[in-house]
């Protein structure tokens, strides 16, 4: 019995030892965009669309246990194994889609922490600059792991999206009735939808973001197995909330009258009749996961784009010695700042927008991941077996048929 | 002066026999570093379906417009040859460490000398380029004629390697022979940035280094490498070659970085190093890390209590290697109890018949190896100490704990 306990005690070490990247990267993905979709999904087609959410995890985990296994086993970063791969003129290619397209997921982080605040009234010329400023200083004067601690209590508090949703007071039985039985309707809007949320499920900079953090975190092969464990419980916890975002917005407008939302911030509103703390609770984390993904999406981009173009980065780094990362995360922190403060400045167009370039460019790291995961001379024995590649290239397969509708969606809304 | 060329303006050059028909276009070219560490050895030629080599001495003339026109068309079809760099294969896009400017980068292009020895025309590399200029060469390499490139990059400084100051890594071991590729010239960087180095490299390449380094600087950067990482590379290396490295370290460094990893494989450390240092590793291990006993280090002078200044320095003529970080000297009794410290400063403005006891500090800071490390770090904010004797429980002097020692404890927290 003592060595059992004293071997749990050993894994509970182990995993807490590489606590950090899978639970950090699988929570951003519950950032603005993420949560409008959750909502929007719930507030018109309330409990149907659950069941959507088992298989997205399946596909969450498929994808990002592929990068944190690269990350472990070679050592290198997403971008650095593309440079080295593929050459520069496909790296240079790749990076500059993945500035643009994580430029415009910085605006609509920075609109989802204006819109949140001004439900309290507060104006977004004080707390956009304010935040902009919060996120830059925290990183620029911070420490890679005083960042990842600061990361890891912000993915804590996603827990207020469970409390609004018990709060709410849905109908578990229908709830739980539907996260397991399909329901497919030949309805565009209801497909649009659940292409949607598979779409801001998996996005490009994820598979970046986690494979640097496994790196500079210097989880190795040996220690794999409980990373693997990680990311695995990373990837439940945010679909997880998913449900939970789902299930407040079935109970509180559906409920009453299903309706199209057209933000995250009146899903919040319509949390009111349940409570102050309901929509206190939602509202807050709003905000929490805008400024969250506002955080880490520009830092994610200048490191991946010094990668794999070879210029200097790194947060323990001064400013003379990579003054090109450093310029780059400023200029995407003040840039994508900046537009939410230009009135009348045409946000949903370049929110559609920003899906089409995503549309373009998951299909290639998508295909980049499995090519280079089956590379014996960069894996060694821990390349993908063969049903794991089966299972890959068929979510490679489907996610690029899903991504390609959803661009295709996007670019008739653009019209 | 000598005409210059770079390697992406060398891809896709057309190659022409003597008698100025085209054979094919440039696909790649090598170094063989066993015969030559720089000159451009073997050109590869795509010609129909097959590559052909081209040795350097086949080649008459160079030149950016005309190509390249050979003395010699007996040419060998091209195989993999275990012996060749090819430059567009395994340098391009690929990390190497410059040595002078202590860092990673990756290699965009290489600029290539030619010049004439009388025969020929010979191609030599001579540095290694990194930055804009050569990202821009690479984005338009096919695209615009290479005059057109050479004005357009114009604006932009150059920023190059000499390939004299660059480090190729390679891992696997057998090819690194082939290759000829050494880490001597790492040897002699500070520890510090070798440490930084090394934790920016993947794995395979960190146990490389380290497998082939010398022992000592091996250890030196080693203590300078974050512990989780340290005890990563330990695990890799052989045990002896392991071994041999913890044996260069300081005793309570080795003993630190043996903690970190599986009983079983610092176990096997242990048995593969020598008995002096073994025995002095294994009663540090024996200490709980955040104690006084886990911090110290057993590195330390210590006289008998009557001794003279004479003593003392004859003393440390038998511990040079101590020297450079010594402060402290310490008195004990006849039972080796600690009675006093003496700061080596003082050496020096007393006269030689003087007795150390005369010497001492005023008062005498200790604790004994159970100390906790809150406690001890307190005590050399407090007294301003550099060195803090530590006692076992019978009063004898165990180890002493340095200020370097609190500052990496400090940094950790």
């Amino acid at each position: 019995m003592r060595a059992f306990l004293s071997r749990f005690r050993y894994q509970i070490l182990l995993f807490l030892g590489v606590l950090g990247p899978g639970v950090i990267t699988a929570m951003v993905d519950n950032d603005s965009g993420g949560i409008y979709t959750y909502s929007a999904a719930g507030a018109k087609y309330g409990y149907l669309p659950l069941w959507t959410l088992l298989p997205i995890t399946v596909v969450l985990i498929i994808t990002q246990e592929m990068c944190s296994r690269m990350g472990a086993v070679t050592g290198k970063g997403l971008s650095d194994l593309i440079r080295e791969e593929f050459g520069l003129r496909i790296t240079f290619v790749t990076m500059a889609l993945l500035v643009l397209v994580n430029l415009t997921n910085v605006v609509s982080e920075f609109a989802g922490i204006a819109s949140s605040l001004e439900l309290f009234h507060i104006s977004r010329y004080i707390t956009v600059p304010l935040s902009a400023f919060a996120v830059w200083f925290m990183v620029v004067k911070g420490t890679y792991r005083s960042v990842e601690k600061i990361f890891l209590f912000a993915s804590l508090l996603y827990v207020t999206y469970i409390v609004s949703g018990i709060l709410v007071k849905p109908d578990w039985k229908e709830a739980a009735i539907y996260s397991v039985k399909p329901v497919m309707m030949l309805d565009s809007g209801y497909i649009y939808m659940l292409i949607g949320m598979v779409g801001t499920t998996i996005a490009p900079w994820m598979q970046f973001y986690l494979q640097s953090a496994i790196v500079e975190k210097g989880i190795s092969a040996k220690e794999y197995s409980a990373s693997r464990l990680e990311v695995i419980v990373g990837c439940i916890g945010t679909d997880i909330i998913a449900f939970f975002i789902i299930v407040a917005c079935a109970g509180a407008i559906y409920s009453v009258a299903p309706r199209d939302i057209q933000d995250a911030a009146q899903a919040a509103v319509a949390l009111k009749p349940f409570g102050q703390y309901a929509f206190l609770l939602f509202s807050a984390g709003l905000f929490n996961a805008s400024l969250f993904a506002a955080s880490i999406l520009p830092l994610s981009t200048a490191y991946s784009v010094c990668e794999g173009l070879g210029f200097e980065s790194g947060v323990d780094r001064r400013f003379r010695e990579a003054p090109i990362f450093y310029v780059l995360y400023t200029l995407l922190i003040v840039v994508g700042a900046g537009v939410i403060m230009i009135p009348n400045f045409p946000l949903v167009p370049m929110i559609l927008l920003s899906q089409v370039l995503n549309g373009v460019l998951l299909p290639l790291i998508l295909i980049f991941m499995v090519l280079l995961i089956n590379k014996r001379e960069l894996m060694g024995e821990w390349v993908n077996s063969h049903w794991l590649n089966l299972a890959a290239w068929i979510t490679v397969v489907v996610m690029i048929g899903l991504t390609l509708a959803y661009s295709g969606i996007s670019i008739r809304g653009l019209k | 002066m000598a005409d210059y060329l770079f390697f992406t303006e060398l891809m896709s050059m057309p190659v022409l026999d003597s008698r100025g028909r085209r054979i094919g276009r440039v696909k790649d070219a090598a170094l063989v570093p066993l015969a030559h560490s720089a000159r451009i050895d073997r050109v590869l030629v795509g010609g129909g379906d097959t590559w052909l080599t081209v040795r350097y001495d086949q080649i008459r003339a160079i030149s950016l417009p005309k190509g390249i026109s050979l003395s010699d068309e007996q040419l060998m079809p091209y195989h993999d040859d275990e012996y060749m760099l090819r430059i567009g294969r395994d340098l391009l896009d690929q990390q190497i460490i410059d040595v002078t400017g202590r860092k990673v980068v990756r290699v965009n292009d290489l600029t290539l000398t030619i010049h004439n020895d009388g025969a020929r025309d010979i191609l030599t590399v001579s540095e290694v380029d990194i930055g804009l200029r050569s990202i821009l060469r690479r984005l338009l390499q096919g695209v615009l004629p290479p005059r057109v490139i050479r004005r357009l990059q114009q604006p932009i400084p150059p920023n190059s390697i000499p390939w004299d100051f660059c480090n190729v890594v390679e891992p696997d071991p057998l090819r690194r022979l082939r290759l000829n590729i050494s880490y001597t010239k790492l040897e002699t960087m500070h520890p510090a940035d070798l440490a930084d180095i090394v934790e920016e490299l993947s794995p395979a390449e960190r146990e490389a280094i380290f497998e082939t380094i010398d022992s000592e600087v091996a250890a030196d950067a080693l203590t300078e490498i974050d512990p989780k990482m340290q005890a990563s590379i330990l695990e890799s290396l052989e045990p002896e070659k392991a071994a041999d490295i913890v044996e260069e370290m300081a005793p309570d460094e080795a003993a630190d970085i043996l903690s970190e990893l599986e009983e079983e494989t610092s176990e096997e450390i242990l048995d593969e190093m020598d008995s002096a240092p073994k025995t002095e590793v294994r009663e540090l291990l024996e200490f709980a890390e955040d104690t006084a006993g886990g911090m110290m280090n057993t590195e330390f002078v210590s006289l008998h209590e009557n001794a003279s200044v004479m003593d003392a320095l004859a003393a440390l003529r038998g511990n040079e290697d101590l020297l450079e970080s010594l402060t402290t000297l310490f008195l004990v009794d006849a039972d080796e109890r600690l009675t006093a410290a003496i700061p080596l400063a003082r050496l020096f403005i007393a006269s030689g018949g003087a007795k150390l006891k005369e010497l001492a500090a005023e008062t005498m800071i200790q604790v004994s190896v159970d100390e906790k490390q809150n406690r001890v770090t307190e005590l050399f904010d407090k007294y301003n100490l550099l060195t803090l004797p530590v006692t076992d429980e019978d009063g004898k002097l165990a180890g002493v704990i340095t200020a370097d020692d609190i500052i990496s404890v400090l940094r950790q927290r």
